[in-house]
C-alpha cells in the first residue's frame, strides 16, 4: 500500500499520527469505557431503592459531596461527547460520501460539545461551589 | 505472520478504502455476528442518544440535579409507567451497547484467545446479572411497602 508517500513518519505529531479523527476515536473509546464502568455501579446503587428509604437515602447521600459531583460533571461530559461523536460516526457510516467533509464534521462535533458544556458546567459548577461554601 | 495493510473486510461502495488521508474508522463487517453487532451498535446508539442524554439532563443537570434525588423522588418518578419504561429501556440498551463495546475493545487489545474468552465471559456475566437486578427492581419496586407515598 502506497500510503506513506505524501507524509513521512516524522511529519506526524504523536503516536496517533496527528489526525484529528484518531483523537476522536480515542476519546470515543475512553468515554465509552468510563460510562460502562460507571453504569455497573450505578445499576447497583439504584437497585438499593428496593431495600427501602433508609438504605437508598444513605446511598444517595454519596452524591452530596463536591468530589463526587465533580466526577458527575465528567460523566455528563463523557455521555455528551460519546453521543455527539456517535452521531458523527453514524453520519459517516450511512452516508459514506460525507467522508470528504470528515474534518469539518469532526470540528463541528467538538464545537457543539464545547458549546453545550458551557451552560452545563455553569449549572453543575454552581452547585459544586455551593456545596463547598455551605 | 506479517501484518497486512489490506482491509480484512470488504467495503463495497466505501470511498478510498485503501488507507489514504480521508480513510476513517474500521471497515464495515460484511456478514455474520460482526455485521449484526455493528448494526446493533448503530441502532441502539440512535435510541440511546435520546434515552441517555435525556436521562443525564433530567437527573443530573436541570432542577437541582442529583441533589433532589432520594427515595421519595424515585417513588414519585416510578409512579409513572413512562419513566419505568424509559429507565428499563435505558438499562437494557446501555448494558448491551456497553458490553459489546468492551468486547470490541477486548478484540483490539487482547491477543490471547483464552484471555479474550475469559474477559468476554466476565463482562457478559456481569452485564446479565445487572440486567436481572435492574429489571427486577424497575418492575417490582413498590414504595407503599414503606408507608404512604
Amino acid at each position: 500500500m502506497a500510503t506513506r508517500q505524501t507524509k513521512k513518519k516524522s511529519d506526524y505529531g504523536s503516536v496517533y499520527k496527528g489526525h484529528e479523527g484518531q483523537w476522536s476515536w480515542l476519546f470515543h473509546r475512553v468515554t465509552g469505557v468510563a460510562i460502562i464502568l460507571f453504569l455497573f455501579s450505578h445499576v447497583v446503587d439504584t437497585a438499593v431503592v428496593g431495600w427501602g428509604p433508609e438504605a437508598y437515602n444513605r446511598v444517595a447521600s454519596v452524591y452530596h459531596n463536591p468530589i463526587v459531583r465533580t466526577l458527575e460533571l465528567g460523566l455528563v461530559a463523557a455521555v455528551l461527547f460519546h453521543s455527539y461523536n456517535g452521531i458523527k460516526i453514524l453520519l459517516i457510516d450511512f452516508f459514506p460520501g460525507l467522508t470528504r467533509h470528515i474534518t469539518a464534521i469532526g470540528r463541528t462535533t467538538v464545537a457543539v460539545f464545547v458549546l453545550s458544556m458551557i451552560p452545563i458546567t455553569y449549572i453543575m459548577g454552581s452547585d459544586i461551589i455551593g456545596l463547598l461554601t455551605h | 505472520m506479517a501484518l497486512s495493510t489490506e482491509p480484512r473486510h470488504g467495503t463495497p461502495g466505501r470511498p478510498d478504502a485503501g488507507g489514504g488521508a480521508s480513510r476513517v474508522g474500521r471497515d464495515r463487517p460484511v456478514s455474520g455476528l460482526e455485521l449484526w453487532t455493528w448494526l446493533f451498535m448503530r441502532i441502539s446508539g440512535i435510541v440511546l442518544l435520546f434515552l441517555s442524554v435525556g436521562h443525564v439532563l433530567i437527573m443530573h443537570v436541570v432542577g437541582e440535579g442529583v441533589e433532589r434525588v432520594n427515595f421519595a423522588f424515585i417513588a414519585t418518578r416510578w409512579g409513572s409507567p413512562f419513566w419505568r419504561a424509559w429507565d428499563w429501556a435505558l438499562l437494557v440498551l446501555a448494558l448491551l451497547h456497553g458490553i459489546n463495546g468492551l468486547r470490541v475493545i477486548t478484540l483490539d487489545y487482547v491477543r490471547q484467545a483464552g484471555a479474550r474468552f475469559a474477559i468476554n465471559i466476565f463482562f457478559s456475566t456481569l452485564g446479565f446479572l445487572l440486567f436481572v437486578l435492574g429489571t427486577v427492581i424497575v418492575f417490582t419496586f413498590d414504595p407503599s411497602k414503606w408507608g404512604p407515598v
